[in-house]
């Protein structure tokens, strides 16, 4: 109980904010009165509660899920592992930075189309959230490589260090807040662009299709419910990757014992 | 037994500004050699010329490939995030104990901030850890560019005393303004 006072203290402006947005739905909603220009939340929560029931919901989360973190664990893979190789290299880095400049301002809709000539439609989404996010990781790693400090590699030049040593010594520390801040960037962006190409390809089992579908029946509570998934679904997953990362990054910038 | 360290003519500029111009020295094998003189006068880029950080424009160094180096530097080039032990075992051979360089720690009066991060240690400490970590990487030349920077009188009298231990039959070479650390550690002097 003391536990849950606590809490109510430390979230009370967060709570405040939260219902005065939901009252302010509810009496915006009863002034129109038109469920399909705006459903109230109380019609949302009881689409929400409906579909909870059934297994194409469920399965449609799986599907979508998988696919758009997919795309985002693949990104940050190759992202790393692009920016690692290239930046010794100073004409395959080049290349490689056009190539990613060029995906970053290249807008989403374009590629999602573009792409849709070149995949299945039920791998779109994990395509469109690999290319969000890719040129974002490997900026962000290649600056932070290239932040490492010259004066302690210098110092690890003249104790001969290791190469192990001085990647996780120097080069490590230098690289996890840009890699950090670059995932969590990344995290947000591969849901909003992952959806976005679902809606286009109406993929089967996606919340983009159901999107698509909710709109094109005039089916506002759905639409509303489905967007509420996606939140939840894209808050809850960055939350969990980023607890991750943020601790592997604790892990590799702090003292550990033994020698490696 | 190596040979000695010879710099013969060394040229260095940086754009216009010429640092060393046909310098020539000679660092004897385990001695220690210190070099003193004014601000700017190019001692640092000596040693860094020694240390292979960078290269001549024209001259030639010798008795220098194949030896193992260790250095303190004008800043202490420490890995701020670890502590003083990592710091220290990083960057000596894998025989060198945490025992021994506890042990070490103990001489320079760092015990008790052995295991906190370096960068909450104040500037003195960090300059014992980098000297420590320059005295047990145990290497054939130990270049020490003004280790007692910043330390007060009681401390600087007992780190002359503990670095004229660890040089003690080594090659060094340290660069300082003061002429009492060179007259304690120094066998021979270079003014430059």
């Amino acid at each position: 109980m003391k536990s849950f006072v606590q809490w109510l203290k430390k979230y009370r402006y967060k709570i405040i904010a939260g219902v005065f947005w939901i009252v302010l739905w509810q009496l915006m909603s009863m002034y129109i009165n038109n469920t399909i220009f705006l459903a109230s939340p109380f019609n949302v929560l009881k689409s929400l509660f409906l579909l909870c029931q059934t297994k194409d919901f469920w399965a449609t989360i799986v599907g979508s899920f998988f696919k758009i973190s997919g795309g985002f664990f693949l990104a940050v893979m190759c992202g790393v592992f692009f920016a690692v190789v290239t930046f010794r290299f100073v004409l395959l880095k080049e290349i490689t930075t056009v190539f990613m400049q060029m995906i970053k301002s290249i807008p989403v809709a374009s590629f999602v189309i573009l792409a849709l000539l070149w995949v299945k439609a039920k791998n779109l989404s994990l395509l469109i959230s690999f290319l969000m996010v890719l040129p974002i990781i490997y900026i962000n790693v290649l600056k932070g490589i290239h932040s490492a400090d010259n004066s302690l590699l210098q110092m690890a030049k003249v104790f001969r260090m290791s190469p192990l040593r001085k990647v996780r010594y120097i080069y490590l520390p230098a690289i996890m807040p840009h890699f950090v801040s670059a995932c969590s960037v990344g995290l947000g962006f591969c849901w909003k662009s992952g959806i976005a190409a679902e809606v286009i390809s109406l993929a089967q089992y996606s919340i983009g299709s159901r999107l698509y579908e909710a709109k094109l029946y005039l089916n506002t509570e759905e639409l509303f419910a489905w967007t509420i998934v996606i939140v939840l679904i894209s808050a809850v997953f960055e939350k969990l990757v980023m607890i991750i990362i943020q601790a592997f990054s604790k892990s590799v910038t702090r003292t550990r014992r033994g020698r490696t | 037994m190596g040979a000695d360290i010879v710099l013969s003519n060394i040229k260095k500029q940086y754009k216009e500004k010429v640092v060393l111009d046909q310098f020539s020295a000679t660092f004897l094998e385990g001695k220690t050699t210190c070099i003193m003189g004014p601000s700017g006068v190019g001692k640092t880029t000596l040693l860094n010329l020694i240390l292979k950080l960078e290269n001549p424009d024209s001259g030639t160094i010798t008795g220098i490939d194949k030896k193992t180096c260790a250095a303190v530097f004008q800043e202490d080039r420490l890995c701020e995030e670890f502590d003083a032990i990592t710091n220290v075992m990083i960057a000596v051979s894998s025989h060198i104990s945490e025992e021994q360089i506890r042990e070490e720690f103990e001489k320079v009066h760092l015990s008790d901030y052995e295991r906190k991060p370096v960068s909450s240690l104040s500037g003195g400490m960090k300059r014992r850890v980098a000297i420590v970590r320059a005295v047990l990487a145990d290497s054939e030349l130990i270049v020490l560019d003004e280790p007692l920077k910043g330390f007060d009188r009681t401390l600087k009298m007992d780190m002359l005393e503990y670095l004229k231990e660890a040089l003690k039959g080594k090659t060094a070479i340290l660069v300082t303004h003061e002429k009492e650390e060179a007259s304690t550690l120094g066998d021979i002097i270079i003014e430059l």
